[in-house]
């Protein structure tokens, strides 16, 4: 059986002269699916989404995006995709309302129906009352919004998203997720790129950890954070308290326990599923440890990385 | 405009295109016009350049100037300065072209599935509209220094059509030297400088009185074939004289000719440039 891939790509490689931005990415995203690449700074999430979507060429590997080569056939792949890049887009001397209607006429849409079409994101993404003003006096908030309401003037086959939700409030950030969703019910393949693990958990199907230009871990949110585990950290009262409750912490976990003596906390991943905050305050107590905070959260991408890449300097 | 169907025969695909190069380069050219009517400052500075110099060099050096037969300098000036004026589309081009491709939005255009000669040719169109209003106040003023169209209605319309034909190719050279330009810096350096290239033409004074090699580089300079030509249909003095080059002796024909040739290069390049520019 073979599936269809929206996204597939092969050994994607991009150099910026001394910078080896992509050093073979593989991915194949099936139709119909959400798929998040995450990763650092630099990692090249951005590069592979230029490469995807024909702004830019690949130096070596090949890349289809709906069976349209990205290289050969750009102008196929553009009639298929809706982008939202991680740099505003958008033209700061018209105003909100003159930009959609623009995107909607340079895709297509009929007068009339192009003017509701973008009266009608405004309105979805709380911009009804800056949309006569222009772009360059909007907050970088909303220019973001605006930014993805004109990704979505038509329903693409394949939406690109780089770094989405960066900068927004969180209401801003749900109305997002919401549209995103929406499309891909509708059957829209997107392929999105994230910093925040919690957006990919709760969007992707499908997450690609990029890393240094290749993809270092896939699978889904459930499988990486299997994988990943989660993080348990106690804050304490006193710096005399540290060693002890990074003793605990570390039996508890399963693992070595790592101190972070300017804000008195010890901290340690477990991969324990069965490992419970009350439990781990309940031990810290019976071992007389003065504990002011304690958490169990899933790990920030820095200690994902730390984690699931090989060890190397971290460049920030 | 209906949705791009996927048509493999190659008649309706060339129809397709053509109706998108039209369609799109229409929906370019009225973005510009949005935007110039949010940020009209530099429009109305670069309208008004011209008619200060008229008074300028109308009134400073056109004592200095003597023209064969006793004519009028400042007559004679005014169709320089409105070809000189069509000439700036390089700068305009240059300027526009160099900073609109640094502006984001360029990524959301090369992502469209719009024509690829759109985004040029949007500009191209807004330079020769903004031309065809920036040509009313320079020839009021002229009129009032004592210009006057001394060859019938006919001809000055097509002179007035040689300008924007002029401003038209111009504009394509600028927007060609813009979109290869290495930064907005440069373009803004080197577009400047062809301030200087009326100078060097018989737009300003005839090019008869040069030297040698001066005149001849002068009088292949394509503002002075549009100057004389201009000077031609207005029915003005063009003090064109015996051994002038053939550009200058023939001037309509070469300036239809030269605007074409520079249209002809220049076109192609920048509608590659766009499109191969960020890769
Ligand atoms: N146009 C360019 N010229 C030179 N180097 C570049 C260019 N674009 C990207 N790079 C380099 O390629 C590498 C990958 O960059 P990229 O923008 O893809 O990273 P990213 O994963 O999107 O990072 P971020 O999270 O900061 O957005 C970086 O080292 C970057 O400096
Ligand atoms: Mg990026």
């Amino acid at each position: 059986m073979t599936t269809t891939y929206a996204v597939h790509s092969e050994g994607l490689e991009k150099r910026f002269g001394e910078v080896h931005a992509l050093r073979g990415l593989d991915l194949a995203v099936p139709e119909g699916t959400i798929c998040a690449l995450l990763g650092p700074n630099g990692a090249g999430k951005s590069t592979a989404v230029r490469l995807l979507t024909t702004l830019i060429t690949p130096d070596g590997g090949t890349a289809r995006v709906a069976g349209h080569d990205v290289a050969k056939d750009p102008a196929a792949v553009r009639r298929v995709i809706g982008v939202t890049g991680q740099d505003a887009s958008v033209d700061g001397d018209l105003s909100g309302r003159e930009n959609l209607r623009l995107f909607a006429r340079l895709q297509r849409l009929r007068g009339a129906e192009g003017r509701a079409r973008a009266d009608e994101l405004l309105a979805e993404f709380g911009l009804v009352d800056a949309a006569d003003r222009p772009v360059r006096t909007y907050s970088g908030g909303m220019r973001r919004r605006l930014d993805l309401a004109a990704s979505l003037l038509i329903r693409p086959r394949v939406l690109f998203l780089d770094e989405p939700t960066t900068g927004l409030d969180p209401a801003s950030r749900n109305r997002i997720w919401e549209a995103v969703r929406r499309l891909a019910d509708r059957g829209t393949t997107v392929l999105l790129t994230t910093q925040y693990l919690e957006e990919a958990d709760r969007l992707a199907g499908h997450v690609v950890l990029i890393d240094d230009g290749r993809a270092s871990v896939t699978g889904t949110p459930a499988e990486l954070k299997a994988r990943i585990g989660r993080y348990a950290e106690a804050v304490v009262a006193e710096d005399a308290a540290l060693p002890a409750a990074a003793m605990v912490l570390g039996q508890l976990a399963g693992a070595e326990a790592v101190l972070d003596p300017a804000r008195r906390a010890a901290g340690a991943v477990t991969t324990d599923p069965t490992l419970t905050l009350p439990r781990i305050v309940r031990e810290l107590d019976a071992a007389g440890i003065p504990v002011v905070d304690a958490t169990l959260r899933p790990p920030t991408l820095d200690e994902v990385f730390l984690r699931l890449t090989a060890p190397k300097e971290l460049v920030a | 405009m209906t949705i791009i169907a996927y048509d493999e025969s190659k008649g309706a695909r060339v129809a397709l295109a053509g109706r998108a190069v039209v369609g799109d380069g229409w929906a370019m050219f009225g973005r510009h016009l949005q935007r110039l009517r949010r940020a009209p400052g530099l429009f109305i500075l670069t309208q008004s350049m011209p008619v200060t110099m008229l008074l300028f060099f109308g009134y400073v050096f056109g004592s200095a100037v003597a023209l064969a037969g006793g004519a009028d300098y400042r007559a004679y000036l005014v169709p320089g300065l409105l070809v000189a004026t069509a000439a700036n589309g390089i700068m305009a081009g240059m300027f526009q072209a160099a900073a609109d491709n640094h502006r984001g939005v360029m990524d959301r255009f090369r992502t469209l599935p719009m024509s690829r000669a759109a985004v040029p040719i949007g500009q191209a169109a807004s330079e020769v509209a903004q031309a065809a209003i920036g040509l009313v106040p320079l020839a009021a003023v002229g009129y009032a220094v004592g210009w006057r169209i001394e060859g019938g209605f006919g001809p000055a319309v097509g002179a007035f059509g040689l300008l924007l034909l002029f401003r038209l190719a111009t504009a394509w050279v600028g927007i060609w030297l813009g979109l290869a330009a290495k930064s907005e810096e440069a373009a803004g350096q080197l577009g400047g400088a062809t301030f200087m290239l009326p100078m060097l033409s018989g737009a300003y004074i005839p090019t008869a009185g040069m030297t040698g090699w001066l005149r001849t580089v002068a009088e292949w300079n394509p503002i002075s074939a549009v100057s004389a030509a201009c000077r031609e249909l207005f029915g003005n003095e063009t003090a064109v004289t015996a051994g002038a080059a053939w550009p200058v002796a023939h001037p309509v024909v070469a300036s239809v000719g030269w605007s074409l040739l520079l249209m002809a290069v220049c076109v192609p390049l920048a509608v590659r440039r766009y499109d191969k520019s960020t890769k």
